[in-house]
Order: C-alpha cells, then sequence, then structure tokens
C-alpha cells in the first residue's frame, strides 16, 4: 500500500502572532512546527505501516525553510519525501500541485490535516479529491482499513458520522484517529538519509491573493464583580453588553 | 451579478446561519437566489422571503440530504442555471465538505471563513479568519466564479421582505455514493455549538464529569450550548465535539461565558472572536481575566448556582 501525507510547515500552537506592516508573518523567534492536524494525518499513515505495510511518502509544498520539518516526519517514520518548491500561497494552487504528484503515482490513500493552522481554509482535502475523482472525508476521526475498504468517524455539529468507502481515498485528519509519534534517536539518524526530492511547481489560476493582515482588536480592560454582585453582572451583560 | 445561497436545514428548520448568508448576499446584489435539498413548502418559502430571497431552487430526495458529494453537485447545476456568478454559503461541518468540491467543479475560486462584509466589491475583498483564531488576513478574489463560506455572525440579521418563488431543480441520482453513510449519532434538540448565539464553556476548575449539571442547568437558562476546554475532552469528562479552541470548534458567539478554564493561548484562539466574553475563576491570576469584558474572582461552585439564580430573575 502506498500512502501519501501531506504536511505543513507551520507555527507552534504556543506561538504569539505578529506581523511586519500588516504584511508577512513575523517570522522573528517562532519555531515552526509540522502542522498539528498533520500530525495526527502522519501519526496514523505510520500507525497503518506498522499493521499492514505500507510505503509512506510525506509531501510538503514550500520553499527550502521547510526541509528541518520534512525531515521531522521523515524521523517520525515516512520512509521518502517530496518537497514542492514554491510558496503555498492557496488551498487551489497547493491542491493542485498535490493532485498532480499523485497522478504520476498510484497511491492508495491521501491523509493530511482537517486544516492547516495558518491559513486554516480547510478546503485542500476535498479539492485533491475531486481532482482525483476520488472519495474525500474530513474532520477524519478514525480511520481503519479492511482490505480496500475503509471505514471512518467523521465529526459534525453536536455528534459524529460513521462512514465507508473504498480506496483510494483522501481523508483529511483531527484527533483522535491516532496519538502523535514523538521521533526517537533512530528515526532521526535515518532521516538524514532518507530521499527527500525537490520538485518545481505546474503554474496554477485561480488562487486569491492575500492584501494584509490584522489582530483582533484588544478588548478593553475586565470589568470585575464579587461574587455576592451577580446581580450587577447580569446587569452589566444586560444593559452594557446587550447579549441578555 | 448574480447571487446563489445555499441553505441547509437541521431537524426540518432553515438554520439561521444560512439566513445570515442570505443577508450578506442581500448586501451584495439586489437579487438572492438560494438552493436547499429538502422540500420547499409555503413555511420555507415565507422564511427566505422574509430575508429577500426572490426564488428558492429545492428538491426534496432524500439521497441528498447529508451527502456533500451530492450537494456539490446539486448546487452547482444551480449555479449553471442561474448563471451565478458568486455562491455564499455558511459554515457548517456539510458546507464545510461540499465547498472545496463545489469550487472545483465550478472552477472558482474560493474564501473560507469569511468574517465580515466585503470591503471592496471589484475586486471582491473580505476578511477571513487565519492562524486559528489569532489574526485576520484581508484577502482579494480573482475574476471570475467565487465561493465564500462565512463564519457565524459575520452579518447580522436583517429583514428585506420580497415575495420568494420555487423551482425544482433535478439531478442525477449517482446510484452508489462514493462516501456511504452507515449510522449517525447526534445530539438532538440540543442546541449545536457552532452555531450558538451563547456559550456556556467549563473546564478543568469543574473537578469531574459529575459537576456538569450546574453548566447545564445555566446554559439550560440562557439558551445557551455547552462547551469545554481540551483538558477535559482528552480526558473524556465531555464528548470532543464540545472542545473549543485551537485544535477544536472556533465559536463566535455574542455571549462566551468561561468557568474554571485558565485561558491558555490555544484555547483562547477558539472564543476570541465572541461579542462579549465572561470569566469565572478562583485565580485572579488566570491568564483568561485579560482577554475578557467581565470577570468573577470565585468560586465556580459557589458563584455559578447564584449566576443562574440572577439570570432567571431577569430572562
Amino acid at each position: 500500500m502506498n500512502i501519501l501525507v501531506c504536511i505543513t510547515h507551520v507555527p507552534d500552537t504556543t506561538t504569539k502572532i505578529k506581523f511586519v506592516d500588516g504584511k508577512e508573518l513575523d517570522k522573528n523567534g517562532v519555531q515552526f512546527v509540522i502542522g498539528p492536524y498533520d500530525d495526527y494525518a502522519l501519526a496514523r499513515a505510520v500507525e497503518l505501516k506498522e499493521s499492514l505495510g505500507a510505503k509512506v511518502t510525506v509531501l510538503n509544498v514550500g520553499k527550502q525553510e521547510t526541509e528541518p520539518t520534512i525531515r521531522k516526519a521523515l524521523a517520525i517514520g515516512a520512509d521518502e519525501a517530496i518537497r514542492i518548491d514554491a510558496e503555498p500561497s492557496d488551498a487551489i494552487f497547493v491542491a493542485h500541485q498535490i493532485a498532480h504528484i499523485a497522478k504520476q503515482n498510484s497511491y492508495d490513500l491521501i491523509l493530511m490535516g482537517r486544516e492547516s493552522s495558518d491559513y486554516n481554509g480547510g478546503l485542500v482535502h476535498g479539492m485533491v479529491g475531486e481532482m482525483l475523482g476520488w472519495p474525500s472525508v474530513s474532520p477524519c476521526m478514525k480511520l481503519d482499513l479492511e482490505g480496500t475498504n475503509a471505514k471512518m468517524q467523521k465529526e459534525i455539529e453536536g455528534g459524529k458520522e460513521l462512514l465507508e468507502a473504498t480506496l483510494p481515498l483522501v481523508a483529511g485528519c483531527q484527533e483522535p484517529i491516532a496519538e502523535w509519534k514523538i521521533p526517537n534517536m533512530r528515526g532521526i539518524m535515518s532521516a538524514r538519509t532518507k530521499p527527500l526530492n525537490v520538485v518545481e511547481a505546474i503554474s496554477v489560476e485561480g488562487a486569491i491573493s492575500y492584501n494584509s493582515f490584522d489582530l483582533p482588536p484588544e478588548r478593553s480592560s475586565c470589568k470585575f464583580f464579587e461574587v455576592d454582585q451577580v446581580d450587577d453582572l447580569v446587569n452589566a451583560l444586560k444593559e452594557e453588553a446587550k447579549v441578555l | 451579478m448574480s447571487v446563489l445561497v445555499f441553505i441547509e436545514t437541521n431537524e426540518g428548520e432553515i438554520k439561521s446561519s444560512s439566513l445570515e448568508a442570505v443577508c450578506y448576499a442581500k448586501s451584495i446584489n439586489e437579487n438572492v437566489v438560494a438552493i436547499m435539498a429538502g422540500e420547499a413548502s409555503s413555511k420555507e418559502l415565507d422564511i427566505l422571503g422574509k430575508y429577500g430571497v426572490t426564488k428558492v431552487f429545492y428538491n426534496e430526495s432524500e439521497a441528498l440530504a447529508n451527502d456533500s458529494q451530492g450537494l456539490a453537485e446539486f448546487i452547482f447545476s444551480g449555479v449553471e442555471k442561474e448563471g451565478a456568478d458568486l455562491i455564499i454559503i455558511a459554515r457548517s461541518s456539510l458546507a464545510d465538505s461540499i465547498a472545496p468540491k463545489l469550487a472545483i467543479k465550478a472552477k472558482a475560486s474560493i474564501a473560507t471563513n469569511v468574517v465580515d462584509l466585503p470591503s471592496s466589491q471589484s475586486p471582491l475583498t473580505v476578511k477571513r479568519g487565519v492562524f486559528t483564531g489569532k489574526a485576520f488576513a484581508t484577502v482579494s478574489l480573482p475574476e471570475g466564479r467565487k465561493v465564500l463560506t462565512l463564519a457565524k455572525n459575520a452579518v447580522g440579521l436583517k429583514e428585506s421582505p420580497s415575495s420568494c418563488s420555487s423551482e425544482k431543480l433535478g439531478f442525477s441520482e449517482v446510484a452508489s455514493p462514493k462516501v456511504k453513510r452507515l449510522s449517525v449519532e447526534k445530539a438532538t434538540g440540543s442546541i449545536l455549538l457552532p452555531e450558538a448565539d451563547k456559550v456556556v464553556s467549563a473546564g478543568r476548575g469543574l473537578k469531574g464529569p459529575e459537576n456538569w449539571e450546574m453548566i447545564e442547568e445555566l446554559a439550560n437558562t440562557l439558551g445557551a450550548a455547552t462547551a469545554c476546554s481540551k483538558p477535559v475532552s482528552d480526558m473524556e469528562w465531555r464528548p470532543h465535539h464540545e472542545h473549543v479552541g485551537q485544535t477544536g470548534i472556533k465559536v463566535s458567539p455574542s455571549l462566551y461565558i468561561a468557568i474554571g478554564i485558565s485561558g491558555a493561548i490555544q484555547h483562547l484562539a477558539g472564543v476570541n472572536s465572541s461579542k462579549t466574553i465572561v470569566v469565572i475563576n478562583k485565580d485572579a491570576e488566570a491568564p483568561f481575566f485579560k482577554s475578557a469584558d467581565y470577570g468573577i474572582v470565585g468560586d465556580a461552585f459557589e458563584v455559578v448556582p447564584k449566576l443562574t439564580e440572577a439570570i432567571k430573575r431577569v430572562v
């Protein structure tokens, strides 16, 4: 079985986000990691490799700066990597790159996070599925294979659905599909020599453009009430905030 | 310009988030056409007409309900029939599955999680949530067909009565859908968290799942949905679909009450689009107070029942 895992290279979840002149992310002091949802996808792929036997290829659309993140995915257990040498400017752009690679290979399963934690489009899995004519499911909380039959659990508002589809398919993953894996020393050593192929991007039309960024407005300072002043709080919610 | 809005129903009722999408469309274009899976009876036509929809495409086939693939194709046939340039969809788990498929089918550009009305029509420029609730980006969509998905409360509801007609739109039923739904587990009758106007959320400070009764009582009194922090869902005190935060549900209610939650940056990312935040925590140093509008430093077990009683007195 061949599994493709698509990963993003994003700021660590604890990062305080700042921008340079409102135009681009201030990368100063920011630690970049594998996208937290992608990490679940990768962990599930490695679990499937361990239980059923599979070759796991990891793919990232990014410039050279993402290679330490890709090496980390190799250390976690992917067998080889592809880096598409371009900025991941938009979901349509990224989806076309992935579909292009998928058409040249014979993957049974394409896994990725439900969304990236930087641009949060949540689109790439569905787009790749559509481009390849494969089923796609997201957010996928559980994925079990029996031959070419996949049983999945999808989160919906207030509950979950149990779904079934036939491989090949695309899934956008989230917890608790697998436990995050931490690379061990052997993994880190072997990752250095695993193949990492750099591929040129194909050109794509229809991408959206990012003009500027801003931060949520700061809240004015918190107004405190004593424990026996709950009536005053309720009154403030009603008369001042007008939310009751 | 022609604008098409996808209308989603829940337990037979049109979702208020879909009506927000209608109002959003109305602010861009006078003529708003809608499309829905299900019966367009006089009840639906009345509601859609109240917010300014002039025509709704519908198909009551059971095969369409909840099938994102089928719905993407169905909406696309509406796009072609109407010659729509812009498709607007309120976010939901179903909509999030439909949108990418529809964008590719319709060869449209797409911006998801839009939080505000467009700042420009040409090029269409909108603000969307990025960095998982920690920031916003202003993006422009290229010429051609476009899809927008809206965050809850991207626009307020505003009535704009017109008369709404209906037109049944056929669709080619897929013999065997690519993804088969085997079963659904869904809380019925409760308020769905992502769409809730008020949310009562609790964390580890509650000490155990057996103490949620007072949270539920406060939520019921307010007509609010219940939510929780990540540790609480990790420990399985509460179901995963109640987890609010960076890796969980992002909410944007008008009122968010956080009880016994310290306010880690990952939790704040999921809630900071809320209009008003109330924090109840016994630790005066809890970081959440820095992001709150109102706060009470006190023991949840003492404050919450008092708060519930106080709210009962006014609502």
